[in-house]
C-alpha cells in the first residue's frame, strides 16, 4: 500500500474514532426531542467518557486477567471494524453479567444468518464479493427500482437494531435486570474500562450505519482510498447521511416498544425471511 | 439493466410485494390486520394489472385490474368487516404450527415455486413471464395458510388470496383470461364469500365457535 492509501485508512480510522461518539449524542438529542424531553448535550458521549477515563477502576476480586484484558480487544476489534465479540461478563460469576453475555450471544447468534443473507444479495446484484467493489457497482449502476435491494435494506436494519442493542430488541438506556440485555453485561465494568466499551459500542453503531448506508445509499461516496478531493467531498456528505440515519433511527425508537425478549427470535427469524426473500426475488426477477 | 424498461421494473416490484404481503399474512396474528393485508394485496394486484395493461395495450386489462379494484380492495374486506362486527369475533388467530417455522416452510414453498416455474416460464412469450414463479409462490403460501390456521375466517381469507394469486399468475403467463372467464371468476368468489358467510352463522350456531376442529367429529356425542 502506497503512503497517501496508508494515510487516508488512517485519517478514516481517526474520523470514525471521533465521530462515533457523537453519533450516539445525536440520537439520544434526536429521541429526546421526539419524546418532548429536554435534550442533553450533543457532546455527552464524549463528556461520559472522558469523566469514566479519570476515575478509578474497581475490579471484582474474583476477576481474573481476561476480564481486564476484555475492554481493550473489544475497543481494538472495533477500530479494526471487526464485529463485537460478546465479551467474557460470563467471567465474574455473578448472575447479572452472565445472563447478559447469552442473551447478546443468543441475539447474536440469530442475527448472523439474516445479515450473511444481505451480504450474499449485495453481492449477486453487483457481482462481487469484496465489500468496496459492491459499492462502487451499487453507487455508479444505472438508476433502477430493485425491489431485492428494498427488501436487502430493512432486513439490515432490523439485524443492526438487534446487534446495536437498540430498542425493539434492547432498551440502551434501561438497568432493569429483566429487560437488559447489553447493559447487563457491562454492569460490573468501571472506569477506563467502561469507557472503552462504550467507546466500542458507539463504534459499533457507527461502523453499521457506515456500511448501511454504503450499501444502501451509496451516493457521494469516494471511490478509491487515494484520492484526496473525493475524500473532502465524501466526508461531509457522510456526515449529513448520518445525522439523518440516527434521526431515523431515533424515530424508530420513539415509535416502537421494546418487545419481550422471547419475541426476538421472531423479529430476526422476520430479518432473515426478508433477506432470503431478496435473494429469490434477486434471483428470479433479476432485479 | 437498463435494457430493462421502467414498467417492467414497476411490475417487479409489485410482484415482490406481493409475495412480500403474502408472507405477511402468513406471519399475521390478528384478524382485522390480516383483512386490511388482504386489501393492500388486491390493490397491488390492480396496480400491477393496470401497468401490463397499460404496457401492452391490452384495454380489456384495463377493466380487470378495475374489477380487482373494486371487488378486492373495497366489496371483500368490507363484507369481511361486516362479517366480523356481527359475528363479534376479534381474537388473535391460533395457527396449528408457531409462526417461526410457518415462515420457515413458507421460505422452502417458494424456493420450489420458484424452480417449477422456471421452465413454464420458459414456454411463455409475455414480457412478465419471470413473475410467474412469484404467482406460484403466493398461490402456495396462501395454502399453507388454509392449512396451518384452525378458525374459519382466516381459511376464508387464505382461500381468496390463493384466487389472487391465480389472477396475477393468469396475468404474467398469457396477459390474462377472456373477459367472460375472468367475470365469472369474479361473480363466484363473490357469491362463495356470500355462501361462506351464511356458513358462518350456521356452524356457530352448532358449535357455539368457528373453530373447524369441531367438523371433524362425526358423531354427535363421543
Amino acid at each position: 500500500m502506497s503512503a497517501t492509501g496508508f494515510l487516508s485508512q488512517l485519517l478514516q480510522l481517526v474520523v470514525a474514532l471521533l465521530l462515533a461518539p457523537l453519533l450516539l449524542g445525536w440520537v439520544n438529542q434526536c429521541r429526546a426531542w421526539l419524546q418532548n424531553k429536554r435534550a442533553p448535550s450533543l457532546l455527552l458521549p464524549y463528556w461520559t467518557i472522558r469523566k469514566l477515563f479519570h476515575k478509578d477502576a474497581v475490579v471484582a476480586d474474583n476477576a481474573s486477567g481476561l476480564f481486564r484484558v476484555t475492554p481493550y480487544v473489544v475497543f481494538a476489534a472495533m477500530a479494526l471494524a471487526a464485529a463485537i465479540v460478546p465479551s467474557l461478563a460470563t467471567d465474574l460469576g455473578t448472575a447479572f453479567g452472565s445472563i447478559g453475555a447469552r442473551r447478546e450471544m443468543f441475539v447474536g447468534f440469530l442475527a448472523e444468518p439474516a445479515l450473511l443473507m444481505v451480504l450474499f444479495t449485495a453481492s449477486l446484484i453487483s457481482g462481487a464479493t469484496l465489500l468496496p467493489t459492491i459499492v462502487e457497482t451499487l453507487a455508479h449502476r444505472d438508476i433502477a427500482i430493485y425491489p431485492s435491494l428494498a427488501f436487502a435494506g430493512v432486513a439490515f436494519t432490523m439485524v443492526s437494531l438487534a446487534e446495536n442493542a437498540r430498542i425493539p430488541v434492547d432498551n440502551p438506556a434501561t438497568h432493569l435486570e429483566l429487560t437488559m440485555i447489553h447493559e447487563a453485561m457491562i454492569l460490573e465494568y468501571s472506569a477506563r474500562h467502561l469507557a472503552l466499551i462504550e467507546w466500542a459500542s458507539a463504534l459499533k453503531l457507527f461502523n453499521y450505519s457506515c456500511i448501511g448506508l454504503a450499501l444502501f445509499l451509496p451516493f457521494g461516496i469516494a471511490k478509491g482510498s487515494s484520492d484526496w478531493g473525493a475524500i473532502l467531498v465524501a466526508v461531509p456528505v457522510l456526515i449529513g447521511k448520518l445525522a439523518v440515519g440516527g434521526f431515523a433511527l431515533a424515530l424508530i425508537e420513539t415509535l416502537f416498544a421494546k418487545m419481550r425478549i422471547f419475541r426476538a427470535p421472531e423479529f430476526l427469524g422476520t430479518a432473515f425471511l426478508l433477506a432470503v426473500l431478496a435473494m429469490l426475488v434477486n434471483l428470479l426477477l433479476g432485479s | 439493466m437498463s435494457a430493462v424498461p421502467f414498467w417492467a421494473q414497476l411490475i417487479n416490484l409489485f410482484a415482490a410485494v406481493l409475495l412480500l404481503l403474502a408472507f405477511a399474512m402468513l406471519a399475521q396474528r390478528r384478524v382485522l390486520t390480516l383483512i386490511d393485508l388482504f386489501a393492500a394485496q388486491g390493490f397491488a394486484l390492480a396496480c400491477s394489472t393496470a401497468i401490463v395493461a397499460y404496457a401492452t395495450r391490452q384495454p380489456h386489462l384495463f377493466w380487470s385490474a378495475g374489477l380487482t379494484l373494486v371487488l378486492k380492495v373495497i366489496l371483500l374486506p368490507w363484507l369481511l368487516h361486516r362479517l366480523i362486527r356481527q359475528l363479534d369475533v376479534r381474537w388473535d388467530v391460533e395457527g396449528l404450527i408457531n409462526i417461526p417455522t410457518t415462515m420457515l416452510i413458507g421460505i422452502v414453498l417458494v424456493v420450489f415455486a420458484f424452480n417449477l416455474a422456471l421452465p413454464i416460464a420458459q414456454l411463455a412469450s409475455t414480457v412478465t413471464r419471470a413473475t410467474l414463479g412469484i404467482a406460484m409462490a403466493s398461490v402456495m403460501l396462501s395454502f399453507l395458510m388454509m392449512i396451518t390456521r384452525r378458525k374459519a375466517i382466516p381459511q376464508v381469507i387464505g382461500f381468496l388470496s390463493m384466487e389472487n394469486g391465480l389472477f396475477f399468475a393468469a396475468t404474467s403467463a398469457t396477459y390474462g383470461m377472456p373477459m367472460v372467464v375472468e367475470l365469472g371468476i369474479a361473480l363466484d368468489v363473490l357469491v362463495a364469500m356470500l355462501i361462506l358467510g351464511v356458513f358462518f352463522f350456521q356452524i356457530r350456531e352448532q358449535f357455539d365457535s368457528l373453530d373447524l376442529k369441531h367438523l371433524e367429529k362425526l358423531k354427535e356425542h363421543e
